[in-house]
């Protein structure tokens, strides 16, 4: 397994060296966006309209923080799961997204996009939103400031910790439960 | 008739709230360091360190230990002989409910199921009452966050079933769950009653201490049985493999119909907050 430290925005080159175990230390501006902020991105796209940041060599992060207290930059912002947004991942890495960032299983789909389209699922540790949130220095909400928790943030982070779940040769971390030892 | 001042009311739910999502209960911390002890393999020794670490640090910056605070869940047992004074329980939870996610910076996780419009306070809670003897009035918070909530199933067994057809229906969910409610998990198991009655006992049931024994020996025997059992599945913290898939399972068994056996398993994240409070 071997560590990396990488910077936004990610390039095809930064993807392809990755594989399922990889440790990635990420510095740069990553974009928050959950179950509504997507569903709003897919109205624009649909709509032909401008996305508030650039797709091409993003990264983002499945978070909805929670309030910052005075004196610190963001809350608690540790992984939301990502299967809730499978549905939307592969059209976004079609667009040039190349990174997603969550916790737990994705589905075929989003593994295949990876493939086509050299993109990476990174697992942040579910449940770690406090230490997390220590690697965030900026948090400023760009779009959808109605949607609360789930508005589009930018995210300056600065050697966010990271784990290759999925990589964009097929690899995956998470192990297959043994249903044969369990009976 | 002894009396519970509403104000008494809203500060004490409104200081469980707070309290509840920044400082870790012990029996769980303990856990932690006990499987910690256990595993062998280095990503899961290190998911439990940056649990630890997360637990100390929501402890000393009173930042929530996860960003999900929550859908606020309360079990009241109130005594019959006491009465509250100067307001409507329900709507002096919520009001409690309001004043701690709001001081405590909580995150606000209530929204209209279909627009999805959040309801900006963290309310409505969701408020279990029970009768009980006594002058009297306990109530238990519990922060119960969306991930693990989303992965928990209630089922209709036939009788025939019995208790392999409850084993085989658990270990399934949490395979089938894998890494998705940040496990290492807690099950709490309703065995039981009717449709809802299960799954309300088996919310129930996660109010128990990690370190408790069930009191009836035959289900504390299948805790035990059931625990090592999906703890064999290998699927470890966070889903990178190891020996710590659940914490730890508590049953609640309750008399059913004749012609049922209903079976809720509520799954809880290894954020396992609660808190308790009599008045």
């Amino acid at each position: 397994m071997a560590e990396y430290k990488l910077n936004t925005p990610l390039t095809d080159e930064d993807i392809v060296q990755l594989k399922a175990g990889d440790v990635v230390f990420l510095t740069g501006t990553i974009h928050s966006a959950r179950d509504a902020a997507h569903k709003k991105l897919f109205e624009l796209l649909d709509a032909g309209k401008e996305l508030p940041f650039d797709l091409e060599g993003s990264a983002i992060y499945y978070v909805g923080p929670s309030p910052a207290p005075p004196g610190r930059p963001i809350g608690s912002a540790g992984p939301t799961t990502s299967y809730r947004m499978d549905t939307y991942a592969p059209r976004l890495h079609s667009l040039g997204m190349k990174a997603s960032i969550g916790k737990g299983k994705r589905s075929d789909e989003v593994k295949d996009a990876m493939k086509e389209y050299k993109g990476v699922y990174f697992g942040a540790t579910g449940g770690a939103g406090a230490l997390l949130s220590n690697s965030i220095v900026e948090s400023t909400v760009i779009a959808f400031d109605e949607l609360g928790p789930e508005a589009i943030r930018a995210m300056k982070v600065k050697d966010f910790p990271l784990l290759v779940i999925n990589d964009c040769h097929g690899g995956e971390l998470y192990v297959k439960p043994n249903l044969e030892a369990a009976k | 008739m002894r009396e519970i001042q509403a104000a008494d009311i809203i500060e004490a739910v409104a200081k469980m709230c707070v309290k509840g999502n920044t400082e870790l209960p012990q029996d769980v911390r303990n856990k932690f360091e006990q499987a910690m002890a256990e595993e062998t393999s280095d990503s899961a020794k290190e998911v439990l360190r940056q649990l630890l670490e997360n637990a100390d640090l929501s402890m000393e910056t009173k930042l929530p230990l996860c960003q999900d605070c929550g859908l606020a869940v309360f079990f009241v047992e109130a005594g019959d002989e006491c009465k509250v004074v100067g307001g409507n329980l329900r709507e002096l939870i919520n009001e409690g409910v309001r004043k701690g996610y709001d001081e405590g910076f909580l995150r606000k996780s209530a929204c209209d199921p279909l627009s999805r419009a959040n309801t900006g306070d963290g309310t409505p809670a969701i408020v279990h009452f029970d009768m009980v003897p006594g002058d009297k009035l306990k109530i238990s918070y519990m922060a119960k966050g969306g991930g693990a909530e989303n992965m928990s199933r209630v089922t209709m067994l036939a009788p025939a079933q019995g208790w392999e057809g409850i084993k085989k229906f658990v270990i399934e969910r949490v395979a089938e769950a894998g890494p998705n409610p940040c496990p290492p998990t807690i099950l709490g198991i309703g065995i039981g009653g009717t449709f809802e009655h299960a799954a309300k006992i088996a919310k129930k049931s996660l109010l128990r201490k990690l370190d408790d024994t069930h009191p009836d020996p035959a289900v504390a025997a299948m805790e035990k049985e059931l625990e090592e059992a999906v703890n064999s599945l290998g699927i470890g913290p966070m889903g990178l493999g190891g020996k710590t898939t659940v914490l730890g399972i508590k049953i609640t068994m309750e008399p059913c119909h004749l012609a049922s056996l209903p079976l809720a398993v509520n799954v809880q994240c290894h954020s396992q907050r609660h808190e308790e409070v009599v008045l």
